[in-house]
């Protein structure tokens, strides 16, 4: 006992007797190398964002990849109407109605959303004082926050029986009632990106244009809508993809039926509702999951494609 | 002094029409939230209660409460948060403090802004191929948390990159001044001055996460498990759970005969919890930039 507290006691004198020099030179050195390794992690944190996006991409391209190898013909894929995935006789993968379900519902949307949209954001910009405008812009943030499958159970509990009651339908799933839900779901996202838009046009036009005497309104339609008419567009584009993606809420509201619509008033299926109510019967590595996984890739491939463009209409533009 | 020409009568009444217009549409977003919210209230109020949240389901989803779904519901937004919340943070310090404008950051901003852009179902596929299947974790609350991480970390990367950017450059340069590291700056002068900005984004991520149905419906979430009631260790991360948000889709859309208050009350519950959480982090935003010192 006493021993070992001897050589314990020599070691700290050892250590003691070191130059402080070379201390501080050991511990600059670990603060050197534990830096290093920080800031190395902060890089691969940095690029993991596009590692991910490859990720998506790579992983479920990967569990659909063996369907294209077999007896497989990307034009029937395409552009044929008929879904009978689960059909013992012929089994038939035609996304075309499938493609016009979502179609349907986003376009459907869309003439709700974008005039809202961009008249609200015109309205919290423009024409409202700043009180009104921060109180709007929580309702708004509120608004987005709503989970999708909150608004799929208001569209089957609140909107079927109030669609079927105003237009005297008999089923009030339809493509009214997903655009009705995915309007309200993309107005926010075009709310909040409109909004950016307008700010980001200088005063100075604003100041131009009332000084020549023009009223607030005709400022809004001959100078801050041209000036900022492409951010205008990203915001209609993103509230696009976002109403594309759209899972929960459409395969509640839509009804089921793979179909193309003729009316609003028409059961649809969209893209990823059937990913949805297909994936969980469709066991792994058959013919049936692996063309969800096709799906699947067609879905990130429209969404990709509605961002990216979104992205270079703002960016490009305004480095041009 | 003027008199009134019919000009200017003309342009003060297109003025009258267009504000009133755009003020009806924005009136228009906010008059569904209220109604929505009121009535999903009114028709879930007779079943509210503290039971209702301690009890499990039972008697085919149609008698009880939602424990096991809440329960679970916590368990997922934990686990994701501990995934995203350091790779979000780091990923924004990167953007923000090391990396300098060029193609390959805009490519990373591209990335996040896509990433954010991919839709909810393909993040499923993704959790399903990736972590269930490839990385053999299988169905479980760590997979399907791995998959909402994922999903989520474009919201806190841009809230902390938003939080980063509001430190002043003076600050940095002054600690640069007296001899500190990137690192040591970082650590030192940037992170205390954005923690509450940071925090704001992680509470949005946690309100976003908890409403997702999506990405755990192959991953992780089960229609129904029986759980211990009032054991909040109830789960290990590697069983499945049940969600809130899975668990409405299940009984509006698969249970029949339900009594009608309880998907109301289930859905008041979900909404609940992700409103006040939300609100929460605007309440917080706002209160700190009332008082931000610079």
């Amino acid at each position: 006992m006493k021993q070992e507290v001897a050589t314990l006691g020599s070691a700290a004198r050892s250590r003691t007797s070191e130059a402080p020099a070379q201390i501080a030179a050991r511990r600059r050195r670990v603060e050197a190398v534990s830096e290093r390794v920080l800031e190395w992690l902060i890089r691969l944190c940095g690029v993991s964002a596009i590692l991910f996006v490859f990720g998506i991409f790579f992983f479920v391209f990967r569990e659909g990849v063996g369907l294209l190898f077999g007896d497989f013909s990307l034009r029937k894929f395409l552009f044929s109407t008929e879904w009978y995935p689960t059909s013992h006789s012929n089994v038939r993968y035609g996304v075309l109605a499938l493609l016009a379900g979502t179609a349907s519902v986003t376009v459907t949307a869309m003439l709700i959303a974008v005039p809202f949209g961009l008249g609200a954001a015109i309205f919290v910009s423009e024409f409202c004082g700043k009180r009104t405008k921060e109180s709007l812009k929580v309702v708004i943030e509120l608004l987005a926050a709503i989970p999708s499958v909150v608004w799929g159970f208001i569209g089957i509990s609140v909107m079927n029986p109030l669609i079927q009651d105003v237009f005297h339908v008999p089923v009030g799933l339809n493509v009214l009632n997903g655009a009705l839900l995915l309007a309200l779901m993309s107005v926010p996202i075009m709310v909040s990106i409109g909004e950016d838009a307008l700010k980001a046009v200088p005063d100075s036009f604003r100041e131009a244009a009332t000084a020549l005497g023009a009223t607030r309104w005709q400022v809004v339609y001959k100078v801050l809508v041209p000036a900022a008419k492409n951010g205008l567009l990203a915001a209609v584009l993103l509230g696009v993809g976002r109403a594309v993606g759209e899972t929960m809420a459409v395969l509640m509201a839509t009804g089921h039926a793979v179909n193309i619509p003729h009316s609003v008033f028409d059961p649809v299926r969209t893209l990823t509702a059937t990913i949805a109510a297909e994936l969980g019967e469709a066991s792994v590595g058959s013919p049936h999951y692996q063309v969800l996984f096709l799906v699947g890739i067609l879905l990130f491939s429209i969404t990709f494609v509605v961002n990216l463009s979104a992205d270079l209409i703002v960016k490009g533009v305004r480095k041009g | 002094m003027f008199t009134t020409t019919p000009l200017i009568r003309k342009k003060q009444r297109n003025e009258l029409i267009a504000k009133c217009v755009f003020g009806g549409m924005a009136l228009a977003m906010i008059v569904p939230l209220i109604v929505i919210v009121t009535y999903l209230v009114v028709r879930a109020a007779p079943l509210l209660s503290w039971e209702f949240l301690t009890t499990n389901p039972s008697g085919g989803m149609r008698h009880g409460g939602i424990w096991s779904a809440l329960l679970g519901t916590v368990y997922l937004v934990t686990v994701s948060l501990l995934i995203a919340a350091p790779v979000g943070v780091l990923a924004a310090v990167y953007l923000n403090e090391y990396a300098r404008e060029s193609l390959f950051t805009r490519i990373i901003n591209l990335a996040v802004v896509n990433l954010a852009g991919v839709p909810s179902i393909v993040h499923a596929l993704f959790g399903l191929g990736a972590f269930v299947l490839f990385a053999g974790i299988g169905r479980s609350i760590l997979a399907a948390s791995l998959t909402l991480a994922i999903m989520t970390l474009p919201v806190i990367v841009a809230s902390t990159k938003e939080a980063l950017a509001a430190v002043p450059v003076s600050f940095r340069e002054a600690c640069w001044n007296v001899g500190a590291t990137r690192w040591q700056t970082i650590r030192g002068i940037v992170l205390p001055n954005s923690i509450s900005g940071i925090l704001t984004g992680v509470i949005l991520q946690v309100s976003r996460t908890a409403g997702e149905t999506a990405p755990i419906m192959f991953t992780g979430a089960v229609f129904f498990k029986k759980i211990e009631e009032g054991d909040p260790f109830a789960y290990s991360i590697w069983d499945q759970c049940m969600a809130l948000s899975m668990h409405l889709f299940t009984i509006t859309t698969q249970v029949t005969e339900a009594p009608k208050a309880l998907p109301y009350a289930t859905a008041v519950v979900l909404l609940g919890a992700v409103l006040s959480v939300n609100a929460s982090a605007i309440a917080l935003r706002s209160y700190l930039r009332s008082r931000k010192k610079w």
